[in-house]
């Protein structure tokens, strides 16, 4: 099958151009051998099926970072290239498309957002670009999906493009200010309405109130989307798996398998909240409650990357984020961990340096709690007022500042500094808002929740060989001594490491009084990642600062947990 | 005179006359519009040494303090 590469610097509309190519039926996949993912799609062409792979964005072919690696890799494999070129700012991509051209493949050049140009003044002479370029170009709107039709034309019938040697770099640089004077006229233009929105978000005096209230904003229709979805969707549909369920229960009778697999019946009959089976609240909490928020979360956050918003967020937060050893940049895990922590630690790979992708991927493990602990904390301290929960988030905040003021310190090494490229405010596509959110969602679906229905599994039977009891026997001291607990709450902490669902359920048992119910939770919050954030964090960092991490985030978690009990309970 | 990037003040203009570093970073900041010759207004420059951004053919960038004080320009008024 050919293959038909995508390629072009970020922030070009290279992911619209792939969707308008491809539609429906896309698939991301890891590239061989990198921790980079990429996109691949089908696409007809002249009959023949060819494959549609969408490259990470690059500024160049001389690769400064893994993304721009592996562009540089699928490159490689590539029957065809089509480079897509943002007519805006036509100056800046033109080097790529140069080195592009000597690479010597066939390659047409889509000239996207073609309309933006046009109202911003800019006229590109697209004859004489096609007679110094030696390629086709055509001009496109992958928003409308204007040129597209002649762009699958120019595909179909484009050939290697004539004579280009190796240049050097200056040579380059020439040729592209030759290139751009020659076909380019620039009408002189305003500072527009946008051009001022622009400034005030990215200013620290107006964009920081700005910034606060466009996340509180968001994050209220986060929580009112969710809150519909579990109302009017996901309970229903439990509803329906009642009945069934109910005749399952029956038919099992009494007896250790239905425990298990059913759980307590509450005042007769199966509650998901609180009956504790594996199908019942094991399935519940993941499915009926977690994923719902964690859809509008991801959906929220995609409408951030795509308005053009969250370079401007990196901006705002990169004085702090500066001192913890990071850039701006790590404000994408940070946000993603807040739905689920697996596609927080797989978006670390955005960050340059090991260094820096160690210190985010374990900031986000030990504070950042994800949508199924935030639901852990609300439904524990939620019943005392809004005071406990608030406590519980501002200590984990608190954590994530200190931990990384601390890892900056004691990792060697240096951290890179932000650099980033601040494109336009432009309307996001729904199509690719769609797209997005469902990768970021199948991400959690299959590899966050199968990790918890094994976690299931393992509490049960470290449970019923009483492996459980004797372990938190051991932890029993650090318990009561450093945390002020009841020496059972030992058993929560342990079981909470497989099943937080659970954990809910058996800390509300143990009779605390709600400060040590806050210093349980957020204990529990921090001590260890879940299975699937486990096994995320060994394959991205590999098993040694895996274990280096999760050493100290359990460093961290009982020093947290230890400082709380004495500020709230005394010594 | 050259000045780094850092000294000039938020709305005003300069152009870049040089860049230092190695040749990676040189790279990169050309390849991100950044080359000498050009034209730029600092949009705002953070406290705490924080980052700069600046405004180069109509398209801002974001500037670490570090990297800006390798980016030597003449200010323009």
């Amino acid at each position: 099958m050919k293959r038909l590469v995508l390629m072009g610097n970020p922030n070009v509309g290279k992911s619209l151009v792939f969707a308008r190519l491809t539609g429906a039926g896309v698939i991301s996949s890891n590239y061989p051998g990198t921790t980079v993912e990429f996109t691949s799609g089908k696409i007809r062409l002249g009959g023949e099926l060819a494959e549609v792979i969408d490259a990470p964005g690059t500024y160049s072919l001389q690769p400064s970072s893994d993304a721009e690696r592996v562009a540089q890799g699928v490159l490689e494999i590539a029957d065809l290239v089509v480079n897509v070129v943002d007519a805006t700012n036509m100056e800046r991509n033109l080097l790529l498309t140069l080195e592009l051209l000597e690479q010597g493949k066939p390659l047409v050049v889509a000239l996207n957002l073609w309309d933006e140009a046009r109202h911003t003044g800019i006229s590109i002479d697209v004859p004489a670009l096609e007679r110094l370029l030696g390629a086709p170009v055509v001009p496109v709107v992958a928003l409308t999906g204007e040129g597209f039709r002649d762009l699958m034309e120019r595909i179909r019938g484009t050939g290697v493009p004539a004579g280009h040697p190796a240049l050097s770099d200056e040579e380059r640089w020439l040729r592209v200010g030759a290139i751009v004077r020659e076909v380019q006229t620039v009408a002189h233009r305003h500072h527009t309405l946008r051009d001022r929105l622009s400034d005030a978000t990215i200013m620290p005096a107006t964009g920081i109130p700005l910034a606060a209230m466009v996340l509180i904003a968001l994050g209220g229709a986060v929580v009112l989307a969710g809150e519909a979805l579990v109302r009017f969707v996901t309970d229903p549909l439990f509803q329906l798996y009642q009945g069934p369920l109910s005749t399952f229960a029956a038919w099992l009778g009494d007896g250790l398998l239905r425990e298990i697999l059913v759980g307590e019946p509450v005042g007769g009959k199966v509650d998901f909240a609180r009956s504790m089976g594996v199908l019942t609240t094991g399935i519940y909490i993941p499915l009926g409650i977690v994923l719902p928020f964690i859809i509008t979360f991801y959906l929220a956050l995609a409408l951030l990357e795509d308005s053009g918003y969250l370079p401007r967020l990196a901006t705002l937060t990169d004085t702090l984020f500066h001192r913890l050893g990071l850039h701006g940049h790590a404000v994408v895990p940070l946000f993603l961990s807040l739905g689920c922590n697996v596609p927080g630690v797989l978006s670390t790979r955005l960050l340059e340096t090991r260094r820096q992708r160690f210190i985010a991927a374990t900031l986000c493990a030990v504070s950042v709690p994800c949508a199924s602990k935030t639901a852990m904390i609300f439904g524990v301290l939620g019943p005392y007022g809004p005071f406990y929960p608030l406590l519980v988030f501002s200590t984990l905040a608190v954590v994530y500042v200190l931990g990384g003021l601390l890892l900056n310190r004691l990792l060697p090494g240096e951290s890179t500094e932000i650099f980033l490229e601040i494109p336009p405010y432009r309307w996001p596509s729904p199509a690719v808002l769609a797209q997005k959110t469902w990768m970021r969602v199948r991400v959690f679906l299959a590899e966050a929740i199968p990790f918890m229905m094994a976690g299931v599994l393992v509490v049960n039977l470290l449970t019923i060989t009483g492996l459980l009891y004797l372990v938190a026997l051991a932890g029993g001291p650090l318990v009561t001594g450093w945390l002020g607990l009841p020496g059972d709450a030992s058993i929560v902490l342990l079981t909470g490491l497989f099943r937080r669902d659970l954990a809910i359920g058996m800390l509300l048992s143990l009779d605390l009084t709600p400060p040590q119910i806050a210093i349980a939770t957020t204990t529990l919050t921090m001590l260890f990642p879940c299975m699937a954030t486990f096994v995320v964090l060994a394959r991205e960092l590999g098993i040694r600062d895996m274990l280096l991490s999760v050493l100290f985030m359990a460093g961290l978690a009982f020093l947290t947990g230890g400082v709380m009990k004495i500020l709230l309970v005394g010594v | 005179m050259e000045l780094p990037l850092t000294r000039i003040d938020p709305g005003k203009g300069a152009v870049i006359t040089r860049l230092e570093g190695g040749h990676e970073i040189q790279h990169r900041l050309r390849a991100m519009g950044v080359k000498e010759g050009k034209t730029l207004r600092v949009v705002t420059r953070y406290p705490l040494s924080g980052p700069v951004v600046v405004e180069i053919d109509g398209r801002s960038t974001t500037i670490g303090r570090g990297l800006a004080q390798r980016i030597l320009v003449e200010a323009r008024e």
